[in-house]
């Protein structure tokens, strides 16, 4: 607390004190990277087809332009809507999405020979699908910058934003099966042609909630109740958003099946607390909540044993539900260091390896070595997330920020934790990379609402005001301060 | 709210950090038990993917290789079928590997230590890599004989044949037999298919008879008896009894000659006689007189009783069995009661009487080659041990000619002096009503052996229960034997 906004003394930002030097706005540095990022991709790409195929098709040419197209227009609608925004977080995004496009494509090379090879029906390839998906999810990227011209309108809509999330987070559970079911998930809005999983969006939409809500009532959670061990306990009647959010996530837990969406629900709410109240307990009062309910949750739940003994010896049940993960995991350790190479590994024979195992498909065409990369980016893309949300001048984006951000990278936590066997088993998509409409394009939407943060966090004032002659410092008559709130 | 922030921000870093402690534990440590995993199919994969090296005999390739265009890349064929069968063995997709294409797998495939060399200059000069070739030690005329001998007339059985001096492994064959193309098929459905019929067959085509199958010797395994008596105060000319029956010690069991004859007409007869028209009650004796401890080092010292081998291909161990009485010893003197061998053991009881009593390794490898036929190693013979002296060897020899000569059947070869034996195993729980095994082990030329030889035809092949070793077996190991000799050796 005691930012700048509040901050009535110091000039809002020290860069725009000084009219004669403008403030950068790297859109060049973006355009350069987002370059980079295509060349890399292309050249993934043209790796996965000589390891493939031996030969280069037309259709290489086609992915790249259709790449080229989809981020030139996204550089386009940055350096139109939101200039300041952070150079890195637009190339690092594309880069992932170009790899993981690159992933799916050549997962459907080997899809389709395993296909030939044993006479089975040839699959549909996901990739031109997944193309289709990022444009739409490009779309609205746009589209949010838009409407967005400052993030700290969305404010105002907290609550609307927390009724649509709640709602969209819980329709999946309460509809019946067959409108709502794939795979064992209860997660899916099923429209016809079309699939949605609304979590994706919720995990927004609930973002901007607690953000707007956690700003508004900051003063409530910093009250000490009672002492106890030595430590400041919140009163309880504060507990209860945290309590609220514990429901959720055991609610979905229960009514969906989705572990991966309980945990990242809770660990969001848990942080944004954390974040703005500034008090460490809340956090132990959280990971003991956390604790117990897993403690319920494995006792209750077949589901969750089942994920917690595959976890512990995924070969015990190879043939059975082990399968999987230890599939992944023969094929992580085939990869090695260095990896097979693009497209000369077998990442196809593990089910789900352009969606929720994209991760170890990597891993194990790429190696440790390329996972690592991966990773990096991903550090990357949540630290600039940090960064502007530390530079952001108010509290709700500063909030909103840093939240978005965690969301990123404690989902790649449990997706890739996940499929490496740290911890059990919970089926999140990796931002970006795995191939699924929804959750491509409800984390374009976050990375606008961090663009539009960084933008904020780095642009100048509007308009600078014009100083005023100053008269030299011995003539100057003293002035009253307003004192800071 | 920065602190919080600039926390939370560090606890990414943490998970990430989590993530690759985790990442290095499956991709370096435990990397290596993931690839080589048996239920990790990637490895068979990559095996298609690399250009498999060739089983060649003669110069001829027994398994090769043809490029195809779906994903496993290159088809294994098996150009000889069922006569290599057994040594090839198959490499098939999906049931993995035997014979040949299992023990020198990491020739074939490449990554044999031998083949370092050539990897390194294939990464450098971006060849594909390639595996080695496995030159086989079999003489394809010998083969073809051996396989013909048992294959035209129906027979279950085995031959093995083997060069005395050296233990290179000259022909073997197994009956009835397989095409291992079927199971290097690329359609899992044909694959399967063929799997199911080959191993739902009763007649076991898949068993490797020479090397994985073990029988009871029979009288071939008098040839052990002499030589373990030779060095026990017995010569060619002592004399054992000729009785047409005898009664087993401490039991009511008669045993008998073969026909219930006499043996040679007096009440004594040679030892030499006795083997030349292998005597039962004789040798039953005489078994009797050396004694277990002896019969057991000298079947030791010929390799029976020593447990499993590798030539490479495994071969199942043979041994003497239990001799808990006096009765018991008796019946193992005739090669019955618990005595088991392999058909390779056979031969090298034959090629090792053959050399001078010097056993020798047998071994099927000739040599392996790099994928452009440069020679990267070479076995070299190698002499187990001296299992009998030299002059026991060389009288049981002359006593083995004169037993070819009292021997019936056909084949005979004019201007070669052959050195035989037969046998006629009992087996089953009805001995007397159940077709004998007919055994025939030689060598020859006697003076100069050049090819040692052990013939198995199961159940008495077309003859039934009027079955010997001389009527059906013995054709066809001399003509395995004439097949050898006409190759100009």
């Amino acid at each position: 607390m005691g930012q700048p906004t509040t901050d009535g003394a110091v000039p809002s930002s020290a860069t725009s004190t000084n009219p004669g030097l403008a403030v950068p706005t790297r859109r060049g540095t973006e355009l350069l990277l987002l370059a980079f990022a295509a060349f890399l991709v292309t050249l993934a790409n043209v790796l996965v087809e000589a390891n493939q195929s031996g030969e280069l098709t037309r259709e290489l040419v086609y992915y790249g332009g259709a790449y080229l197209a989809l981020f030139g227009a996204a550089h386009v609608a940055v350096r139109l809507l939101a200039p300041y925004a952070d150079p890195l977080i637009l190339p690092c995004v594309a880069l992932l999405n170009g790899i993981g496009l690159v992933m799916i494509h050549r997962i459907d090379l080997g899809r389709v020979d395993n296909a030939i090879q044993q006479g089975l029906d040839v699959p549909s390839d996901a990739a031109p699908r997944q193309i289709l998906w990022t444009a739409i999810a490009l779309g609205l990227f746009i589209a949010v910058l838009v409407l967005v011209r400052d993030h700290r309108m969305l404010a105002k809509y907290g609550y609307t934003a927390g009724l649509i999330g709640l709602v969209a987070l819980a329709l999946p559970g309460l509809l019946p099966a067959s409108l709502s079911e794939e795979n064992g998930a209860k997660i899916w809005l099923k429209l016809g042609v079309f699939s949605i999983q609304p979590g994706e969006f919720a995990k927004i939409l609930l973002l901007v909630f607690f953000a707007s809500f956690l700003v508004a009532k900051r003063d409530l959670f910093t009250h000490a109740g009672r002492r106890m061990l030595g430590v400041d306990l919140p009163r309880a009647r504060d507990m209860a958003p945290l309590f609220a959010a514990w429901g959720l996530s055991v609610g979905v837990l229960v009514l969906e099946k989705d572990l991966g969406t309980s945990l990242l629900f809770f660990g969001i709410v848990l942080v944004m607390l954390y974040i703005a109240t500034e008090r460490a307990i809340w956090l132990g009062i959280g990971l003991t909540c956390f604790a117990v309910g897993c403690v319920v949750a494995y006792h209750l739940f077949s589901h969750v044993q089942t994920r917690v003994t595959i976890w512990l010896d995924p070969f015990e049940d190879f043939y059975n539900k082990g399968r999987q993960l230890a599939l992944a995991l023969f094929g992580m350790g085939t990869g090695g260091v260095f990896g097979t190479g693009l497209g000369a590994g077998r990442p196809e024979l593990v089910p789900f390896a352009n969606s929720d195992f994209i991760i170890s498909s990597i891993a194990e065409e790429v190696g440790f070595v390329g996972l690592a990369a991966v990773l990096m980016l991903y550090v990357l893309l949540s630290m600039r997330g940090f960064r502007s949300a530390l530079a952001v001048r108010d509290s709700f984006g500063k909030l909103l920020g840093g939240g978005l951000a965690f969301a990123v990278g404690f989902q790649v936590f449990v997706v890739a934790g996940g499929v490496t066997a740290l911890i059990p088993l919970t089926g999140l998509t990796a931002p970006f990379l795995s191939q699924g409409g929804s959750s491509l394009v409800a984390n374009y939407a976050l990375v606008a609402l961090l663009l539009r943060i960084s933008d904020a966090a780095r642009r100048p004032s509007a308009l600078p005001k014009p100083r005023p002659q100053q008269a030299p410092i011995a003539e100057a008559h003293t002035v009253l301060v307003e004192r800071p709130k | 709210m920065n602190t919080p922030l600039r926390r939370v921000a560090m606890s990414v870093m943490v998970m990430v950090l989590l993530l690759l402690a985790n990442a290095t534990y499956v991709q370096v440590f435990k990397a290596d038990e993931y690839r080589k995993d048996q239920r990790n199919q990637r490895v068979l994969l990559e095996e298609y993917s690399r250009q498999r090296g060739k089983i060649l005999a003669g110069g001829q390739a027994v398994a090769d290789i043809k490029e195809t265009n779906d994903r496993l890349k290159f088809l294994r064929t098996y150009p000889a079928g069922e006569m290599y069968a057994p040594i090839t063995g198959y490499f098939s997709p999906s049931y993995g590997a035997v014979g040949m294409e299992f023990a020198q797998d990491s020739v074939l495939n490449g990554s044999d230590d031998r083949l370092f060399v050539r990897r390194l200059s294939d990464l450098i000069t971006g060849r594909d890599p390639r595996g080695g070739n496995v030159e086989l030690t079999v003489d394809p005329k010998v083969q073809q004989a051996a396989y013909d001998g048992l294959h035209k007339k129906g027979f279950t059985g085995a031959v093995v044949a083997m060069d005395p001096k050296t233990g290179a492994v000259l022909g073997m064959a197994s009956t009835p037999s397989y095409d291992p193309s079927r199971l290097a098929v690329h359609d899992s459905d044909e694959q399967m298919k063929a799997w199911k019929q080959l191993t739902g067959d009763g007649t076991r085509p898949m068993r490797n008879r020479a090397l994985k199958e073990t029988y009871p010797p029979g009288s071939t395994f008098k040839l052990v008896v002499t030589a373990a008596a030779l060095q026990n105060g017995f010569n060619k000319d002592s004399q054992v009894t000729a009785a047409p029956d005898i009664t087993l010690p401490g039991t009511q069991t008669t045993l008998e000659n073969y026909n219930h004859t006499n043996c040679g007409g007096g009440a004594t007869a040679s030892l030499e006689t006795a083997l030349a028209l292998s005597c039962n009650t004789g040798f039953a004796e005489l078994a009797g007189q050396v004694g277990e401890q002896k019969l057991r080092q000298q079947a030791e010292r010929l390799g029976i009783g020593t447990g499993e081998q590798q030539i490479p291909l495994g071969v199942e161990a043979s041994s003497l069995g239990d001799i808990p009485d006096k009765a018991a010893l008796y019946q193992t003197g005739l090669g019955q009661r618990d005595v088991k061998m392999t058909p390779l053991q056979n031969a090298v009881l034959a090629a090792t009487i053959a050399n001078g009593g010097s056993r020798m390794q047998p071994y099927l490898v000739k040599s392996i080659t790099s994928a452009d036929l440069h020679e990267l190693d070479t076995t070299k013979p190698k002499k187990v041990e001296q299992a009998m002296p030299g002059s026991v060897a060389s009288t049981v020899r002359d006593m083995m000619i004169k037993s070819e000569q009292k021997t019936g059947g056909e084949g005979q070869i004019s201007g070669v002096t052959i050195a035989s034996k037969t046998g006629t195993a009992e087996h089953g729980s009805d001995p007397r009503n159940t077709n004998p095994h007919a055994w025939y082990v030689a060598f020859a030329p006697a003076e100069n052996p050049k090819i040692a030889v052990a013939v198995i035809v199961e159940d008495g092949g077309d003859r039934g229960l009027g079955a010997t070793g001389g009527k059906v077996a013995a054709p066809i190991g001399r003509a395995v034997i004439r097949a050898a000799l006409q190759g100009g050796g």
